[in-house]
């Protein structure tokens, strides 16, 4: 890994979630490690990280997918995503391929985007950000109890946010405090269909619970939670919005 | 006959459906959660006595046969008939003589998950044997006809209006008695004569100590106790993991038991027994129904760590939502949907897929069980055993293919039409149908971040090179 202030080649992966449905953090993502200085290309043949297979159970379904993914990014100093669950895939399942050096090199630089910032990068500054908005985080479980970007409050240890600290070196931002801050929002990738009900109970529960603290937004660095949490907002009339942590960090207002 | 895998997500449904009872189950549980928080907080040893816990544990697994050795001829030096069931028949036949040899016809029991697993009552009572639970939830459950919901409060998922109906029925009590103490109150003038005119009484154990040749049995009712010392024959059912080597390792788990289950320091009580009382028979029937088997699988052998204290389902978002009976199973919650497919791999193939696999419950797991990663291996298992439904594993199919050709699945991407070409309708509708049940779908954009970085990145960097 080389040391923080060097100009990196990095490799940005952009879930399929984001890709269709919420590109504007994909560009957030982009412009935002753009304007940090780094050296970043995105791939354009890129499909999946093999997640939604390996979680089903159907691990060998992901084999394609994976190898496509270490072909496109092998190259790279360090891939980037704007996920954590992602992240976690590659990370610590990503074995449906042989473990060559490509594919080691590939898992042990693969970086969800906030660890990114804090870990690698150490940014201390976003002078161009500014949110005059109370925000509620949602740290999805995947970044919470994998990737471990926060304190996880089963274990009682001390308080640490990785994207909170992120957040706080934004002009104007205040934080909503929910009942429940690390409980699961139900998503759970295809859990939210074959186990609708619960998930969607889950959603409303977690948009509610922010709600009323007084977030006006809900922040996360996932956008398939936000996905999951907006549409459930919005069939039971919760008034709040959700905005990627990469589009607050590369300086939207609202 | 194939038996049916449960179908968790509709009966999960159905339990939401009543707002009543899921709100109160949610924050119920949640409020356990929050006193075991609590006590965690106090106590700044606590995640060494996790791991310490879970060190016992994996030892003694590792050990069993020599422990169960050692506890065995303990026991008996200590005058305790000791008896080995490889599965629920022989434990029913097992405990079936006892009974008849005594000319029982009224057994009082305690809590005891074990005797769930085995069906006890389904086996005596047709042979004239009359089961009474005396634990409060337990009795509940069992005047209700229902399997317990819970491990540790077999009957949280009910309401006081619930259990004065069922009381009402069977002990004609005020159906519209709202009181928790009244009803509370009830069931002890309907319990106490049957305690005390009990022909032989049941327990579980919570522990065993092989040093010692005891066992340990903690409860908050008094009931146990009652049980165990009234008649003159005591019979505990005791599965053969709840084994600890040493006395001194109690010290471990009863710190963390109650902590992790309901929040308080302790049990109400927390009896040792050693021995029968003059004049009485004491034994235990120590159980394997498919320990053992469990105990060989690689991936799976930790989950014989449990100490049945139920945080793991306190603290799940689904348990709290979907309630346990939705588990179909003896083990509901986290711990059941690990557990319940060594015992039917067919019937339970959906309990590991009603997670969302956030990890909760490994964080506050006393002794440390993995819970989430084996829900995850779990899952590779079952699909590799074919146990998946055909639609879902159609469609990982096809997404894996479509995954590894970017033309393709750029295509998917860009344009619904041609998504609905690459992959057969039925599968697309019933597999994403219920999405919008309770939700709205993502508003559609004009650009996707493909074709964005394209134009904006791509072409701009020709449009560079070319000038
Ligand atoms: S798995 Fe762990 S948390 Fe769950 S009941 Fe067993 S000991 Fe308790």
């Amino acid at each position: 890994m080389q040391k923080p202030g060097v100009r990196m080649k990095i490799g940005l992966f952009i879930p399929c979630y984001i890709d269709a449905f919420y590109p504007n953090a994909g560009i957030a993502t982009l412009e935002l490690l753009e304007k940090l200085g780094q050296d970043v290309e995105y791939p354009t043949e890129q499909t999946c990280c093999g997640q939604p297979m390996a979680n089903s159970g159907c691990n060998r379904d992901a084999a394609s997918a994976e190898a496509l993914f270490v072909k496109l990014f092998a190259k790279y100093d360090a891939i980037v995503m704007p996920s954590g669950s992602c992240t976690h895939h590659v990370r610590d399942n990503f074995d449906a391929i042989p473990q060559t050096d490509e594919v080691r090199h590939v898992r042990e630089n693969t970086f969800e985007l906030v660890e990114f910032l804090h870990d690698v990068l150490k940014v201390d500054n976003f002078p161009w950000a500014e949110f005059p908005h109370k925000v509620g985080l949602h740290n999805s479980c995947g970044t919470l109890r994998a990737l471990r970007t926060a304190s996880m409050s089963e274990l009682g240890e001390p308080f640490f946010s990785k994207p909170m600290d992120l957040l706080s070196k934004v002009k104007g931002i205040s934080f909503a405090h929910p009942k429940r801050p690390d409980e699961c929002c139900g998503f759970g990738g295809t859990f939210s269909v074959t186990e609708e009900a619960v998930s969607a109970k889950m959603g409303v529960d977690k948009v509610t619970d922010h709600h009323k603290a007084g977030a006006e937004y809900i922040v996360s660095a996932d956008t398939s939670c936000m996905m999951h949490q907006q549409g459930c907002a919005e069939r039971a009339g919760v008034p709040i919005r959700f905005i990627h942590i990469a589009e607050i960090l590369n300086g939207a207002r609202e | 006959m194939k038996v049916k895998p449960v179908n968790h997500a509709l009966a999960a449904e159905k339990f939401i459906e009543d707002v009543a009872h899921e709100t109160f189950h949610d924050e119920r549980l949640w409020d356990l959660r929050q006193k075991r928080d609590e006590q965690m907080h106090i106590l700044p040893e606590w995640q060494e006595l996790r791991t310490r816990a879970s060190q016992i544990k994996e030892h003694t697994l590792a050990n069993l046969p020599e422990y169960l050795e050692q506890f065995e001829a303990n026991a008996k030096k200590n005058g305790i008939h000791v008896h080995w069931a490889a599965d629920g028949a022989e434990h029913n036949r097992i405990v079936g003589e006892i009974l008849e040899k005594h000319g029982v016809k009224s057994l009082i029991k305690s809590k005891s998950m074990v005797t769930e697993e085995c069906q006890m009552r389904e086996y005596l009572e047709p042979r004239g044997i009359t089961v009474t639970e005396t634990d409060l939830g337990e009795r509940i459950q069992q005047l209700d006809n229902q399997m317990p919901s819970h491990i540790v409060v077999p009957a949280v998922h009910k309401l006081i209006p619930d259990v004065a109906k069922i009381f009402a029925e069977h002990y004609h009590t005020d159906p519209n008695d709202n009181s928790a103490q009244s009803l509370a109150w009830q069931q002890r003038l309907a319990a106490r004569p049957v305690i005390l005119s009990g022909d032989a009484g049941m327990t579980g154990g919570n522990f065993v100590v092989a040093e010692t040749g005891s066992f340990v049995v903690c409860t908050n009712e008094g009931n146990a106790d009652l049980s165990a010392t009234v008649p003159k024959l005591h019979i505990a059912t005791i599965g053969i993991e709840r084994l600890v080597p040493r006395m001194a390792d109690m010290g471990v788990f009863i710190r963390l038991l109650s902590r992790s289950a309901l929040g308080s320091p302790i049990t109400q009580y927390t009896t040792h027994f050693r021995g029968p009382q003059k004049g009485s028979e004491m034994h235990v029937v120590l159980v394997d129904n498919g320990r053992s088997h469990r105990l060989g699988m690689q991936d799976f052998w930790t989950s014989l760590k449990c100490i049945r204290c139920g945080a793991c389902m306190n603290t799940c978002p689904v348990y709290r939502r979907s309630g346990g009976l939705s588990y179909g199973a003896v083990y509901s919650g986290p711990i059941g949907a690990i557990i319940d497919p060594t015992f039917n791999e067919r019937k339970y193939s959906t309990l590991p897929f009603a997670s969302t696999m956030n990890g909760s419950c490994t964080n506050v797991c006393p002794v440390k069980i993995n819970i989430h990663e084996q829900l995850y291996k779990w899952r590779r298992v079952l699909a590799e055993h074919h146990e998946l439904p055909f639609v879902k594993r159609e469609i990982m199919h096809m997404a894996g293919k479509l995954m590894g050709q970017p033309k393709l699945y750029r295509a998917a991407i860009n344009g619904t039409e041609v998504a609905l070409s690459t992959m057969p309708r039925f599968v697309l509708y019933n597999w994403l149908n219920p999405w919008g049940k309770h939700r709205e779908l993502p508003h559609p954009v004009k650009t996707t971040f493909n074709s964005w970085y394209k134009k904006n990145r791509l072409n701009k960097q020709k449009e560079g090179e070319k000038a």
